[in-house]
């Protein structure tokens, strides 16, 4: 494991680091003839190089459709509506094919939720690496594939494995040879979406350790989109908690672990049992999110919402007629809830 | 106390490839290998190992899916792995039911959920015919469909996971079983979905009195719902004992391994897994010595020469480790 025996540099903390990636009133819609479902609604979010962002939320929050859109590889129906992905403060949108080609993989690189079908079973481990390093860099076959096992092997993978097709692998390690891919070209920012869910608790480990030697080696940012937010906790400088298209909570990981601020949020964190500690029957977050096609009045959170009850009076009806905002409510902490008043 | 399933020394072993069919020499994967417990009525017994640790297949040999290669399955003090009468089998197919992983691949998207749960009430004959409905209504809102008509109408593709997971529990409880064997059934679940699901497990535990086997890689779930706990590693059990006690003082240093792993902001400070290179898995023509040993931060040279037997180093907590429960002989 060569990365880990290496002396770590220390690298300072990412908010004072220059800003990578910043999403702004992002809109991304769905839209099928009679239908429009707005899948990301006016979010804005900011990532510093060689931070490690989270961005937790249920299936369909729209989590994964923020990363995809990222990387500009959304496809029809689903199209950006309105808003700006500014990388390194040019807008995305404004780019050609050709430029987002090259922005891709090389800028940010993205590491998808199953690897099993993110390789071509037909064709060998090297292969997919000659192909990809190809496409982007004037490099020869025989270079490229020397890069392909020194990749393999900053993963833990045995260099000669270069040799071998993805169903000779276990999902650990095709896993693995993805993230080794989503680094080849030194991206500065990263999108792991589900990396490891997968995966059982001991290889998701490994990979995760291994996969954090690597940031602090070679620094870049991460955006890590899981429903885990136990894993968040752990894994995360800054996390952003999305609910139905809109993001409803960021704070730094241990603020938001200790004083999560909206419902939501600490539906989702007691909806994980605890390994150690007393141990209480727990409720989760009753109901389902909800269809986006057509949202909730107000507050979308308001029909799951324990605070939200008809004998709440102004309150109430606020929550049912009237969008909340994100608000600071201590420095860096951010909530979108009625019940949070800002900081003076 | 009483006993649903009583388990003895089951194996099962797969060729593993590496020579033609019926050629001598071929390589046997010992995927499940001398493998003991029993399972109680009101308990939940949790199996908990990694991928490919063989405790599917554990799973799979008691619902009757898979023959052993040798060992037993004791229900009502007959082995049902011997059963050949029809009516035997139904008999334990509907006493002992299984719940999988993937409930978008378990119930069969052209057909309505009350047709899911209509199919076992008369194959097996549980009910008149004339009461099947509202058998079915009252199955859903067990499971806490609500309300059950408008549940029942529906097709799979319009459930969400957690829903169709319900749906496939009220399918086996349709059959008024003894025995529920679930295999990861929440693992394919949003986390928020999953308590949920745990928690009927736990309700149905206590209403039904029923016995479960809780197959899964999750120990923090393991623990929420589960009394006893049985660790698979490379196809055999390396731990067993009640839920609390192992966790509190695990034995077998792959227990421990398991326990570090699983990601609890509540633990503070952890250990950091060591990486390991897995040369060849343990469970394929093992030789003798524990299975464990290439990834053991505690092996010694016995180790290597000796497979270890499972042996109770505490009351009512057995492991297979030279080290941290020696046998009498070590």
């Amino acid at each position: 494991m060569t990365v880990l025996d290496r002396e770590v540099v220390s690298v300072p903390p990412a908010v004072e680091r220059e800003l990578l990636l910043e999403l702004r009133q992002l809109v991304v819609d769905y839209e099928v003839p009679g239908k429009r479902v707005r899948a990301v609604d006016h979010i804005d979010l900011q990532i510093h190089a060689g931070e490690i962002f989270g961005l937790a939320g249920e299936s369909g929050c729209g989590k994964s459709t923020t990363g995809n859109a990222i990387l500009q590889i959304l496809r029809e129906p689903a199209r950006v509506s309105s808003g700006e992905i500014r990388f390194r403060g040019e807008n995305l949108l404004d780019k050609s094919r050709e430029e987002l080609r090259h922005y891709r993989w090389r800028n940010v690189s993205m590491v998808f939720q199953s690897a099993m079908n993110a390789l071509n079973p037909v064709l060998r481990i090297g292969d997919q690496f000659v192909d990809m390093m190809r496409a982007h860099e004037r490099i020869s076959k025989k270079r490229s594939l020397v890069r392909a096992g020194s990749l393999l092997e900053m993963v833990g993978i045995d260099p000669s494995r270069v040799r071998s097709y993805p169903h000779e692998l276990s999902g650990g390690m095709r896993q693995r040879v993805i993230i080794a891919m989503a680094l080849a070209l030194s991206p500065e920012l990263v999108i792991l979406d589900e990396p490891t869910t997968a995966l059982d608790v001991v290889v998701q480990r490994e990979i995760l350790q291994q996969f954090e030697a690597l940031k602090r080696e070679l620094d870049f940012a991460v955006l890590f989109i899981t429903h885990d937010l136990s894993l968040l906790v752990e894994f995360a400088d800054r996390i952003g908690i999305m609910y139905a298209g809109e993001i409803v909570e960021t704070a730094a990981a241990r603020d938001l672990f200790a004083e999560a601020k909206h419902p939501y949020t600490q539906g989702l964190l007691s909806s994980f049992p605890p390994l150690t500690g007393p141990l209480v029957r727990m409720t989760g977050i009753p109901g389902m999110p909800p269809d986006l096609g057509d949202p909730p009045s107000g507050c979308r959170f308001h029909p799951r919402c324990p605070h939200c009850i008809p004998s709440g009076g102004a309150l109430y009806s606020r929550q049912l007629a009237e969008k909340p905002v994100l608000k600071q409510v201590t420095t860096g902490h951010f909530v979108a809830c009625h019940l949070v008043e800002p900081a003076q | 106390m009483n006993t649903a399933l009583d388990v003895q020394h089951l194996t099962k072993h797969f060729s593993a490839g590496g020579a033609r069919l019926f050629a001598r020499g071929a390589k046997k994967l010992h995927a499940v290998d001398d493998v003991s417990f029993t399972l109680r009525p009101g308990t939940i017994t949790a199996l908990v190992g990694e991928s490919g640790s063989g405790k599917s297949t554990v799973a799979r040999m008691l619902a009757r899916l898979y023959d052993p290669t040798s060992g037993a399955v004791l229900y009502e003090g007959a082995d049902a792995t011997k059963a050949t009468r029809r009516k035997e089998i139904l008999r334990y197919r509907s006493q002992v039911q299984m719940i999988f992983q993937d409930p978008f691949g378990s119930l069969n998207p052209v057909k309505t959920i009350a047709h899911h749960i209509e199919r076992p009430l008369k194959i097996h004959g549980i009910v008149p015919p004339g009461a099947v409905t509202d058998r079915v209504h009252e199955l859903l809102s067990t499971v806490g469909l609500v309300p059950p008509d408008k549940y029942a109408a529906k097709y799979p593709h319009e459930l969400s996971g957690g829903q169709r997971q319900r749906v496939a529990i009220a399918r086996a409880l349709a059959v008024e079983p003894s025995v529920i064997l679930a295999d990861e059934p929440t693992s394919m679940l949003d986390v928020s979905i999953r308590i949920g699901i745990l928690n009927l497990m736990l309700a149905l535990k206590e209403e039904r009195d029923l016995a479960f086997l809780y197959v899964t890689h999750d120990l923090a779930s393991a623990r929420y719902v589960a009394d006893e706990m049985l660790v698979m590693y490379a196809g055999q059990i390396v731990e067993q004992g009640p839920m609390e006690q192992v966790l509190q003082n695990p034995l077998h240093p792959y227990t421990r391994l398991l326990l570090s792993a699983v990601p609890d902001p509540r633990a503070g400070a952890r250990l950091e897994v060591a990486p390991v290179r897995r040369s060849q898995y343990g469970a394929v023509d093992p030789v003798a010595g524990c299975r464990f040993v290439e990834r053991c931060p505690l092996a010694i040279s016995i180790c290597s020469e000796r497979t270890p037997e499972l042996v109770e180093a505490r009351r009512t907590q057995s492991a297979r480790c030279h080290v941290t429960a020696p046998g009498p002989d070590v």
